[in-house]
């Protein structure tokens, strides 16, 4: 039997995917369509909770890639054929590729923090993004207000693009919260005289050793959490920003004025996925999210005998959860392919 | 000849009834409008010019039913032949009988049932240009056009989508017993007036004379008994028919009489419910044209469209959910034919739901926010729009292009303008809000009130009572334009123009926008727009639509403007373009930031534009 396996998509839980699969003697091909491997989690500086580089933890899954997987950056998938052989994998460059199984995992995008128009993002010049905010961190450059100025005051915005029905998600991104949290921290050690206020519906401190970050933040960083959701944010003629909120707690309008604005922007679907439903027939959830046959035993599985799904591509995921997941999805791939039934 | 017979009782003392219950409606309705009503109608009444406008009106209305032609030439067609027919039988027959009885003093029934009492000598048809031969021609005629209408009506109720109308409302017992009776008449009519003719040899027209020789041909008993209880049956019809009118949708027929003159006459809707909204529910014939063209359909829900929340009001019972369960969009009330203002009855509703005090907003005080700084124009933005920001940044740059000195309201402490709490009924608690603004509006010394928001725009012609010019920014651009204090260079291909609704139907301005944009830009065609343009979804009418029912209507709304392949979708409001938004495949734009792209060099409205000094307001609670 053919031990073609195709894994659609670099990011943590393609790679991942893929390094098991070699491991458990398939033939993989890994298609990313970026130059390079490493996806979002390769865009950021450190790690939640533990703060340990980003940079290691894909490292380390590359090389779990050893030289047995056939890594094509630059590949773009046009479409997924299924017939009686297996797969047919048709790409915008080169000749299609034929395999026994493939796996999905093209994950997420950043919620496209625009069209939340009343927080300013590309139309004041000091609100950026949690992305934007990391790449600064990642590049080593000065957190600075969009005159070159260091900021006195920061604000982080948590929910932004997640649990909002106005803009249609109604789920939880479930990482921008503690992702808030260790920027918090971040932004106080680069620039110790400098205020931070989170923003916050409630903090969803789930995992291990988040609620001690949470803490440490508040304890040991003086950042200051107020629960309330943002309401508008205006710009002053100087170009730092009034923010517009209820504090919660205590129940009363709360007005302020900050240099910088960051929001902790949440996961959407690729419109691709999209696509991908469309043109093999899965199913997805109410929030565009591919969904698996079973969300308990075949939580790697779809409708189509072979196809399989890792990581974000079902929702959203943590780096911790998205390696799980994918090598989850690479014994049941391996199972599928010797014709096993995987009965646990 | 004594011409009378007991079978005119039934109709006799029907129209008695009816007329003495029209009357004393009439004279409760009249008797109950505020005092300054009263003197207006009793004026207008008497004046020539005003009475003729609305005599003109009624006999459009009522009669030819103009709207209803405009909707459906059929369903126009319809209700034309049945009271212009009736109106003209009723008219005609009136002369035909002074021509026999020789006087002016008729018996009411004595026209009615004219073929009974006459039967003079056989006419033949080239004899049309006798009298007698002319108005046996010209009253088959009228029946026959009332009786073609008959034939659409019943046509009507199994292919009522011919007629323009996909849903309709059902009868209630007093109504299916009026409209029995009503459909029953003019066939009765006919019978009689044919068997009468036929059982004489003679008194009959073109229909009538033929059918009554055959009808006496055929039948196997005597026929003067048969033709006897036809006329029993005629008076019988209409005797039930007037005395179950007044409990019946039918009642629609006189009382829209009465509303037309109340309109012309100049007595408008109250904040409360009155005789004057009393005579709009009355007015509602239930025809349910505004069931189709709500949009809450397509959120389905489908028990509050105007029509059924108006037989609530006139039961006396509307449940609370039914009076705020609308989007306030104004469609129901351009597409009815009676022309009742929807929109006002339910705020009437909302209103009477509200209790308690007004709200105390006596912590707003210039003292805390500072008075305002002084221009010429003063720029409202609005709430919904500091959710848009970049709205009020095209706002800004364009004034400081144009070398407006201005002042931004927004930043000088103004306040909501008071019509989301009025939408809710609340407009008690909204006069605090209301008088602020206005303070400070006074103080700012401006001559012109410019607003981005289409909802504040309307509120402040409505209820401000402001002593300067208050335009939209669609307007104040355009003029800006006009004037050459603003150059414009961008163009935009491909531009479709959605109409917010406080902005059209609901102040009026469909031109402005849309001359505006034609200088910066090519619109492509959109299906329903202007007045009938559809709501973009997010209304802040409606409290009982859950956010996937406002994205539902949301989608068929884009699914409409998206038709002739637009590249951007412009608007000019705040609440439509959040709302298109977050659903739209292209972008959304107002028309300001439309001018303000198109401006030679956008301005960076940066340190200029006149608001406070920026506060470092440190955790400082408002």
């Amino acid at each position: 039997m053919n031990k073609k396996v195709i894994v659609v998509g670099g990011g943590v839980s393609g790679m991942t995917a893929a390094g098991a699969l070699s491991e458990l003697g398939m033939e993989v091909v890994l298609l990313e369509k970026d130059d390079h491997t490493g996806g979002h989690a390769g865009n950021w500086d450190r790690l939640f909770p533990s703060r340990r580089p980003g940079k290691e933890v894909i490292d380390f899954i590359e090389k779990s890639m050893s030289s047995t997987v056939e890594i094509r950056c630059g590949s773009r998938v046009t479409s997924i054929d299924r017939n009686t052989e297996g797969f047919t994998v048709n790409l915008h460059n080169g000749d299609p590729l034929t395999a026994e199984s493939v796996v999905i995992a093209t994950g997420y995008e950043l919620f496209d923090a625009r069209k939340k128009e009343e927080y300013g993002y590309g139309i004041y010049d000091n609100v950026i993004t949690s992305a934007e905010l990391e790449a600064i961190f990642k590049e080593g450059r000065q957190l600075v207000t969009h005159n070159g100025k260091t900021p006195q005051r920061v604000g982080l915005i948590h929910c932004v693009g997640s649990r909002d029905e106005k803009v249609g998600n109604l789920y939880c991104s479930k990482v921008c919260c503690v992702t808030g949290v260790k920027q918090a921290i971040e932004i106080r050690e680069m620039l110790p005289g400098c205020e931070v206020f989170s923003f916050y519906m409630d903090l969803r401190m789930y995992d291990r050793n988040f609620e001690e970050l949470y803490y440490e933040a508040q304890q040991k960083w003086g950042v200051n959490f107020i629960r309330g959701r943002l309401s508008e944010c205006a710009e002053n003629p100087d170009h730092s920003l009034i923010l517009k909120t209820e504090d919660t707690l205590t129940g009363r309008p709360l007005k302020m004025t900050v240099d910088l604005v960051v929001l902790l922007v949440g996961f959407v679907p690729r419109p691709e996925t999209r696509i991908i439903s469309d043109m093999l027939k899965l199913q997805t959830g109410s929030d565009g999210f591919l969904s698996p046959v079973d969300e308990h035993f075949k939580d790697n599985s779809t409708s189509v005998p072979g196809l399989f799904l890792a990581g974000a591509v079902k929702g959203p995921a943590c780096i911790v959860n998205s390696i799980a997941d994918a090598r989850a999805t690479a014994v049941q791939v391996k199972a599928y392919i010797n014709g096993e039934m995987v009965k646990w | 000849m004594i011409n009378f017979n007991l079978f005119v009782l039934p109709f006799f003392l029907g129209l008695i009834y009816l007329v003495a219950k029209i009357g004393k409606t009439w004279y409760r309705w009249i008797k109950a409008l505020p005092a300054i009503d009263k003197v207006k109608f009793i004026a207008g009444i008497r004046h020539p010019q005003l009475f003729l406008s609305a005599l003109k009106e009624v006999f459009l209305e009522a009669l030819i039913h103009r709207r209803m032609w405009k909707r459906n030439p059929l369903l126009g067609y319809m209700h034309m032949s049945f009271a212009l027919g009736w109106f003209l039988l009723i008219v005609c027959g009136n002369i035909e009988s002074r021509f026999y009885s020789g006087t002016h003093l008729n018996a009411p029934y004595y026209p009615i049932f004219l073929k009974f009492f006459i039967h003079d000598k056989l006419v033949l048809f080239f004899e049309v240009f006798s009298v007698p031969g002319f108005f046996r021609f010209l009253m088959d005629f009228l029946l026959l056009f009332v009786l073609s209408g008959l034939v659409l009506a019943l046509i009507k109720r199994q292919k009522s989508k011919w007629f323009g109308l996909k849903r309709t409302t059902e009868f209630q017992l007093t109504d299916s017993i009026s409209l029995a009776c009503l459909w029953l008449i003019f066939p009765m009519r006919l019978l009689a007036e044919s068997y009468t003719a036929g059982y004489y040899g003679s008194g009959g027209g073109f229909m009538t004379q033929p059918l009554g020789n055959l009808l006496v041909a055929i039948t196997p008993f005597r026929s003067d008994y048969a033709a006897y209880s036809m006329w029993w049956g005629y008076s019988l019809s209409l005797g039930i028919f007037f005395i179950t009118l007044p409990y019946s949708r039918y009642m629609h027929i006189p009382t829209e009489v009465l509303l037309i003159f109340f309109r012309h006459l100049e007595i408008q809707p109250k904040k409360w419910y009155s005789s004057f909204s009393d005579v709009e529910v009355q007015a509602c014939s239930r025809c349910g044209v505004c069931i189709d063209v709500c949009q809450l359909n397509d959120a389905g829900i489908n028990d509050s469209q105007a029509v059924y929340f108006i037989r609530g009001v006139r039961d006396k019972y509307v449940p609370e959910e039914i009076s705020r369960k609308c989007l306030l969009c104004g469609r129901c009330q351009e597409v009815c034919p009676v022309g009742i203002s929807t929109d006002s009855l339910r705020l009437i509703k909302r209103r009477e739901l509200v209790s308690g005090q007004a709200s105390d907003f006596s912590y707003l005080t210039t003292q805390r926010t500072g008075a305002p700084c002084q221009g010429e124009v003063v720029y409202f933005a609005g709430c919904m729009s500091h959710l848009t920001p970049a709205i009020i940044r095209a706002m800004k740059g364009i004034m400081e292009q144009a070398g407006i000195s201005y002042v931004h309201l927004d930043e000088n402490g103004s306040v909501c303008c008071g019509r989301p709490l009025m939408i809710a009924g609340k407009d008690r608690q909204a006069q605090g809000l209301i008088d602020f603004n206005k303070r400070l509006i006074g103080l700012t010394h401006a001559k012109l009130l410019v607003t981005s928001c289409p909802i504040c725009y309307r509120v402040f012609r409505e209820e401000y009572n402001l002593p300067i010019r208050i335009q939209h920014h669609s307007q104040f651009i355009l003029e800006l334009v006009k004037t050459g204090k603003i150059p414009l260079q961008g163009h935009f291909k491909n531009v479709a123009y959605h109409d917010p609704c406080d902005l059209g139907r609901g102040s009026g301005v469909y031109t402005a926008p849309r001359e505006l944009l034609s200088k910066i830009a090519d619109l492509v065609p959109v299906p329903q727009d202007a007045n009938n343009a559809l709501c973009c979804g997010g209304s802040l009418g409606i409290f009982e639509a859950s956010q996937q029912q406002h994205n539902a209507m949301t989608a068929v709304t884009l699914d409409m403007l998206m038709k002739n392949q637009p590249e951007i979708l412009a608007t000019a409001c705040p609440l439509c373009k959040k709302t298109l938004e977050k659903q739209s495949p292209v972008a959304v734009k107002d028309i300001a930031e439309l001018v303000y792209e198109s401006l030679p060099k956008p301005v960076y409205f940066a340190a200029s534009g006149q608001s406070h000094p920026a506060k470092s307001y440190a955790n400082e609670l408002i």
